[in-house]
């Protein structure tokens, strides 16, 4: 066994070697370094997008999708297969009105005038989410002060709102502000709630424009956002002539609601399935839903998987960083195999005056296995400056907000950057052990 | 020749050899389609968009007071900004090119009466401007006319306002009319209410719809509207164009003038087109500077591989190339043996390299539906790392060159 001694001497042979020939060295930590940078930058980027903050609830938070598309042509000519990914208001309405689900939350964003009541903040525009109470219990956003309103408030269209820290801040300097007015689109709403600092990455209940934006900063009842005859200002998209006017769009089959429900389990998932499917086939009966029964109720990681969140160039940074990863090892292995044969002498004199093959095994490896520890360190500060230019460069996009290293990458680098040279150093210190000792000292 | 005594050393390293040939091959497939993708994307952000870009400029307004009238506001903000010294016209706009968002709709050129599944179906952005919208864009005019203020109505929240005309793009009036002669036309669509024709009454060369990603960007389409409350009751956007290098002075301008207008609504989203531009592409431009600096890491990496094991193989081989030169080879031919030998390893490796680089783009071509790789890349990119090879050989073969042929002497 290698005692702890032994390691020591190991490490203090390898330093000697490295120093020795130190360009050699420097070229094996930059190879590893500049791999493990550029691998460990897109793989950042990749991990904050596949995130799944509902993780947590993943059988129980559910996307409702019904197909009422046109009967010659699919939503999504690329995927046939997909039903739209919002809904009409009528459905919307009517699933949440059945309430056959624990809560339903259908909502649609747009914007508002906010004025305050001091005098030295101007009038500004807010982002509002118009949605049914269900949004709160489902999506469980951490209140500060206060909670969501009720059923009841729903269908009242009472003048209540839920608002962000940030807002509570401008407009009440974070005190408790339950109970008092905000001023919006020209009418008084008394806040029912203040939420904590709320950031789920991605914004999984609202991805059509943005998957990786802040969620909106005022959340007040859906039936006002109607009574106000208000449209989404995201995604609002028809496939047919829709009577004029609000209750033409209402009656329509244009589809800009999202909605979600909660169930209890996979099993009551399917159960609200076959509830969807009969919904359906009561709705055929008046002409609506030409296409075949195709209704959907996607967790939160198959709707992000089909929504593509994780965007196509991120997918092809990793591949091409990984394939660089493999090109570096491979240099690894070449540069790690030339300076090894280069001490077969050194080794034969090592084997002829005792040292067992394990010995010097162990010994070749600890080499190895300090220049992968010297490349990842390397490597990690590479990656930190490849995400601080990343950055820089996709300012203002989502990636920028994601280009955050996290402690599970520092480590996993540092870990991938030590196994990656342990198994590139093998098959050369492998090579190195089969030195015969006769033979090297012979020429001596 | 030398090939068969080289070959036969080589064949003593194979490890070597395969490492090297190994890291050309991947070298090569990754080079060859990561610059593939970079000159695909130089080409999407190098498209024109038709307007006048760099005189541009977008400004939004939301009204929210009580008693905020769009429609007065509208002319009077038009009559503001055409008359701010440096501008050379204004217009209402839906949706700004380039900027990501904005309508679209089907047309078709047949009507109604016509079956669903035997009638044309053209997807097309839609643009509501008004009868100064051709020149604040500065797009061509090729054929037929511009709107008059006649043709100009208002869309309200129960009336889409019927316009009876309409501008396309050549590519849209192409599409809708393949023989040519779209001019003086009609389209159904639902843009201005029931389904009712709409004459095309004129044709501009180009303008790109708001989504640079689309494959059909260059269907669009100008309407002669006004949206009156359409969709809530005090929102607008306005398209200025400036006199060329005063856009950001009228900016500035544009802005206090319309704040100062009507102070019952809030004026936001100045931006100039130049920004929007650079908003819409900058995943593809930061793409390319991604794959940029991965093709020239690899380049480097590669390179400096061979450098090092070219360099370990000098020195093992010091005796033997001390011989040599003791035997007559000349400094020339020391130095020839090491640039052949890595002609032949990265020969090997680009043979590989070149399966890998259609492997690849193959996969690229299921998984991103990217289109095949011309031909010309694989040579190119082969003949790219064949140069790298020499260059990296050069230092190590030269090197290998001064061996004095007094090194054979000293040992055996």
């Amino acid at each position: 066994m290698l005692s702890n001694n032994m390691f020591t001497y190991y490490l203090r042979l390898a330093m000697i070697s490295l120093k020795r020939n130190r360009i050699l060295t420097a070229l094996m930590v930059a190879a590893i370094a500049l791999g493990i940078g550029m691998s460990m930058t897109s793989m950042t980027v990749l991990h904050m997008m596949s995130a799944n903050p509902m993780s947590h609830k993943e059988e129980q938070v559910r996307r409702v999708e019904l197909d009422n598309w046109d009967v010659n042509r699919p939503w999504d000519e690329d995927n046939p297969a997909e039903p739209p990914d919002l809904m009409t208001y009528q459905d919307a309405n009517n699933l949440v009105q059945a309430h056959r689900a624990e809560h339903e939350a259908a909502f649609f964003p747009n914007v508002l005038a906010l004025e305050p009541d001091k005098r030295d903040v101007k009038p500004y525009m807010v982002e509002a989410l118009f949605t049914t109470s269900g949004f709160f219990p489902i999506f469980e956003p951490p209140f500060r002060y206060g909670t969501g309103w009720s059923p009841a408030e729903d269908r009242s269209a009472a003048r209540v709102v839920v608002i962000d820290s940030e807002t509570n801040e401008k407009l009440f300097g974070g005190e408790n502000s339950v109970g008092r007015k905000v001023r919006l689109g020209g009418e008084d709403y008394t806040v029912v709630g203040v939420l904590e600092h709320w950031r789920p990455t991605p914004r999984v209940y609202h991805v059509a424009n943005g998957a990786f934006e802040d969620p909106q900063s005022v959340f007040a009842p859906f039936s006002i956002g109607i009574e106000k005859q208000l449209n989404s200002n995201s995604n609002n998209s028809c496939y047919k002539d829709s009577e004029p006017g609000y209750a033409g769009l209402l009656a329509s089959e244009c589809i800009w609601v999202d909605l979600w429900v909660q169930v209890k389990d996979e099993a009551d998932a399917q159960r609200y399935l076959s509830f969807l499917n009969d919904y359906v086939g009561e709705q055929k009966k008046s002409g609506r839903f030409p296409r075949p029964t195709n209704n959907r109720v996607y967790t939160v990681a198959q709707f992000l998987e089909v929504q593509r969140v994780v965007g196509r160039d991120v997918r092809t940074q990793v591949w091409l960083a990984f394939a660089f990863f493999a090109v570096c090892l491979i240099n690894t292995v070449g540069l790690l195999l030339a300076k090894f044969m280069g001490k077969s002498s050194e080794i034969g004199l090592r084997r002829a005056v005792g040292a067992s093959k394990p010995a010097v095994f162990a010994q070749y490896l600890t080499e190895s296995g300090l220049v992968g520890l010297a490349g990842g360190l390397f490597g990690l500060v590479l990656t930190g400056l490849g995400l601080l230019a990343l950055r820089k460069l996709y300012a203002g996009t989502s990636i920028e907000r994601l280009a955050e290293l996290d402690w599970s990458m520092v480590f996993a680098s540092l870990a991938i950057a030590l196994i990656a040279s342990l198994i590139a150093g093998l098959y050369p210190t492998w090579r190195a052990c089969q030195v015969q000792p006769a033979t090297q000292l012979k020429t001596q | 020749m030398e090939f068969r005594p080289i070959l036969n050393a080589l064949m003593r390293n194979k490890t070597g050899l395969l490492l090297i040939a190994l890291q050309v091959a991947i070298t090569l497939a990754i080079v060859c389609n990561s610059v593939f993708i970079i000159l695909q994307r130089i080409e999407k952000v190098n498209r024109p968009s038709g307007m006048d870009e760099s005189a541009l400029f977008t400004v939004t307004s939301l009204g929210f007071a009580s008693d905020y009238n769009l429609r007065n506001t509208l002319r009077e903000d038009l009559d503001a900004l055409r008359s701010i010294p440096g501008v050379v016209d204004a217009t209402t706009i839906n949706s700004v090119p380039l900027s990501n968002g904005g309508w679209s709709e089907g047309l078709s050129t047949q009507p109604e009466s016509v079956p669903e599944e035997q009638r044309s179906n053209v997807q097309s952005a839609v643009y509501m401007v008004d009868e100064h919208g051709l020149n604040t864009l500065g797009v061509k005019l090729v054929a037929g006319r511009n709107f008059t203020a006649d043709d100009v109505t208002y869309r309200t929240k129960n009336d889409k306002g019927s316009p009876h005309s309409l501008i396309v793009t050549q590519a849209l009036a192409d599409q809708a009319y393949p023989d040519g002669n779209a001019l003086g036309k009609v389209i159904y669509t639902s843009i201005g209410g029931k389904n009712g024709p709409l004459t095309i009454v004129g044709i501009v060369e180009r303008l790109q719809a708001p989504w640079v990603g689309w494959e059909k960007v260059e269907n669009s389409l100008l309407v002669p509207q006004y949206q009156d409350g359409e969709f809530d009751s005090g929102s607008s956007r306005y398209l200025v164009r400036t006199e060329p290098g005063r856009r950001d002075e009228v900016m500035k301008q544009a802005e206090a003038k319309l704040g100062a207008i009507n102070t019952g609504r809030i004026v936001r989203g100045l931006r100039s087109i130049e920004e929007v531009r650079g908003d819409s592409y900058r995943q593809d431009r930061a793409m390319t500077i991604v794959l940029t600096t991965v093709i020239l890491s690899l380049l480097a990496v590669t390179g400096l591989g061979i450098v090092g094991m070219v360099s370990f193989w000098v020195t093992r081989r010091v005796k033997q190339i001390g011989t040599r030169r003791a035997l007559g080879a000349r400094r020339f031919d020391i130095r020839r043996y090491f640039m052949i030998e890595n002609v032949i390893v990265v020969g090997l490796g680009i043979v590989i390299g070149l399966l890998l680089t259609y492997g690849f783009n193959l996969w690229l071509m299921k998984h991103y539906e990217l289109p095949r790789l011309s031909w010309y890349y694989a040579p190119l990119g082969a003949l790219t790392v064949l140069l790298l090879g020499q260059l990296a050989v050069f230092g190590p073969a030269t090197r290998a060159s001064r061996v004095s042929p007094a090194v054979a002497t000293r040992t055996v």
